[in-house]
């Protein structure tokens, strides 16, 4: 083979470990994208109920409506707020069946969104275990082993 | 919020494009290696990648049915890798005597090692069942680490490492990283809590009670231990790291960094005392370009330094593949095989391969990170972050931003122990990303569009709720 040829194919094959990469970068982009398209996709369809649109206000406590600390508020500030048995929790839960870490809520833009944190016997919200961070309305129970906690508006 | 992000779709059909381009790049190198040096494309080059084709393509169908969710990235950086290695491993060979020949070795243990992978993507439905191994698994490294000090131990280089095992050698070690991982991730997902609560508090640093530690301690002592009797520093590095990694992720402690690396100070200060080789390692790293240094016998620096000379003359664009002289320097197709790289396929080929690792870390963490339960998220980190080590110690090493080990370059190096340790982490690291990333079954859902509507619906409550004997104490 002739040395140009191999010379071509050397950098030929620069170019081709170059387009690897580039192609698993963008089939990296593609899968965010993705899902990023499922998440807009998911407003309006939330938007066009009219049962959860007029809800929409931002909730200013949480109470503990079940449980061992059956009665306590807290006051939500714009801050996230741990729940769990550890003690660096916002709401030390003091409950066999909660993990140390347990679950998050966390605001974002007007809605508070609540994130199992790999709990061990998992969290619900309206009695549906969570697989994801889920947007809370006011009044939606949640319940971590056998404390259950509601957003007040 | 990360798991929000990811549509749940198998991507099986990316997986096949990027696998058929990783295989191109794999069989390409071998070709170019081939025609630059005028051999005969016969029937053991059609043979030899046909094999590897053949299997990297098995392992795929094998995801299609067992795995349908699993990451579509790691299998094609897996195989390209494994695949320029190969056809450096070759050229290299051309430069050889006979007799130190490694390609036809390195090809059928590459070919055991994707066999082994897909029959544990096959047998291991879901990762969580090795969390039932944890004690097993101790006593697995203890033995695996433990293996080269008995008679059938082989040593090669001062370094006690391999075994004899009738065909050939074998490193034990390599088999104990995933092992101890797997006890890593199982002891701490048990009693992360434990260790993190109970316990005086002295300052800012919360102290574990002396018993939820000691398995971990023992854990650590016999492989440190051991590879002090092994004179292996870089296995021994490998593992205090995995074991700082591991111990971090699973508690989030800033202080158990300082602590280990507080450790290694002191561990590395004694070492340097106490070992020759030790102290010599440092001396030619810091005073590498002294011709003093560079032609002392034992522990010289001529070996990184060649490596260096090696990449330099690579530069920008490199020699081209079959081109350079890489044979110059010692071990230059396994400790050595990035230097080699780098000076024939130059820095823009250099990068590609190092980017190569940081995706795959970086979808094995991801992998971590989408997993719902805290044993899978340890496993997959402590597996990824033997991979990054690995790059960090051996790829350092070579470009001398630390002293070099003796660790091999994942998917890279001639060995088979490395590559067949290195193709189960694969296997594992795919089946935990298909349990992150499929689609969790909460009842009757027509489409992903409309799941936070269907979860607000009492009807599926009472279906999600687990039964009594489900339920455990957190």
């Amino acid at each position: 083979m002739s040395d140009l040829t191999l010379t071509l194919l050397r950098y030929g094959f620069l170019i081709l470990l170059w387009i690897l990469v580039i192609s698993i970068v963008s089939a990296l982009r593609r899968d965010l994208m993705i899902g990023q398209r499922t998440r807009t996709g998911a407003r309006p369809a939330r938007q066009g109920s009219p049962s959860t649109t007029p809800q929409r206000k931002s909730a200013r406590e949480l109470v503990v409506t079940e449980g061992p600390l059956k009665g306590t508020t807290i006051e939500l500030a714009n801050s996230p707020i741990l729940l769990g048995r550890a003690q660096e929790a916002t709401l030390v839960l003091d409950d066999d069946y909660a993990s140390g870490r347990h679950a998050r809520l966390f605001p974002q833009g007007s809605r508070w969104f609540i994130e199992d944190l790999g709990s061990t016997n998992g969290t619900f919200v309206s009695g549906s275990q969570l697989t994801r961070a889920l947007p809370v309305e006011p009044g939606t129970p949640i319940r971590i082993g056998k404390t259950v906690i509601e957003l007040r508006p | 919020m990360s798991d929000v992000l990811t549509a749940p779709k198998p991507r099986r059909n990316s997986e096949l494009m990027l696998l058929i381009l990783a295989l191109a790049a794999g069989i390409g190198a071998q070709f170019i290696v081939a025609m630059g040096a005028e051999l005969p494309l016969d029937n053991g080059f059609v043979m030899t990648n046909g094999i590897f084709a053949g299997l990297a393509l098995a392992i795929h169908v094998v995801l299609r049915i067992r795995a349908k969710y699993a990451d579509p990235l790691i299998l094609p950086i897996a195989t390209a890798l494994n695949g320029i290695g190969l056809a450096m491993i070759a050229r290299i060979d051309l430069t050889m005597p006979e007799a130190q020949h490694a390609a036809g070795s390195q090809a059928i243990l590459t070919a055991v090692a994707m066999v082994a992978a897909g029959v544990v993507i096959w047998l291991l439905k879901d990762h969580r069942m090795l969390r039932r191994f944890t004690y097993i698994s101790l006593v697995a490294s203890a033995v695996l680490l433990l293996l080269p000090l008995t008679p059938i131990g082989v040593p090669i280089n001062g370094a006690r490492i391999w075994i004899n095992v009738g065909i050939g050698t074998f490193q034990p070690g390599e088999i104990a990283k995933i092992t101890l991982a797997i006890f890593f991730a199982g002891y701490l997902s048990t009693n992360r809590d434990l260790i993190l609560l109970a316990g005086k508090k002295i300052g800012p640093l919360q102290l574990p009670r002396f018993q939820d530690l000691a398995p971990m301690i023992a854990a650590w002592l016999v492989s440190i231990g051991v590879l002090v009797f092994q004179r292996d520093l870089g296995t021994s590095i490998l593992f205090f790291g995995l074991f700082m990694a591991m111990i971090y992720v699973a508690t989030g402690r800033i202080s158990w960094i300082l602590i280990g690396l507080a450790m290694i100070a002191v561990g590395g200060f004694i070492a340097m005392q106490l070992f020759s080789h030790v102290a010599l390692r440092i001396d030619s790293w810091v005073n590498a370009f002294d011709p003093e240094v560079y032609d002392r016998v034992p522990g010289g620096s001529g070996q990184v330094v060649q490596g260096l000379f090696g990449l330099a003359s690579g530069g920008l664009v490199g020699t081209g593949l079959g081109e350079g002289r890489p044979g110059l320097v010692t071990y230059a197709n396994s400790d050595m095989i990035i230097a080699s790289l780098g000076e024939e396929l130059g820095l823009i080929g250099l990068f590609a391969i190092v980017l190569l690792y940081v995706l795959l870390i970086s979808r094995g963490f991801r992998a971590a990170l989408g997993t719902k339960d805290g044993f899978g998220k340890l496993l997959a980190t402590g597996l990824s972050f033997t991979i990054a080590l690995q790059c960090f110690v051996v790829i350092g090493g070579v470009t001398r931003l630390i002293p070099l080990t003796g660790l091999t370059t994942p998917f890279m190096s001639a060995g088979g122990s490395a590559l067949l340790a290195n193709w189960i982490i694969v296997a594992l690291l795919l089946s935990i990303s298909e349990t992150a990333r499929r689609p969790a079954v909460t009842g009757p859902i027509p489409s992903t569009d409309e799941q936070p509507k269907v979860l607000t619906q009492q009807q599926t409550s009472s279906r999600r709720r687990p039964a009594d004997g489900e339920v455990g104490h957190a």
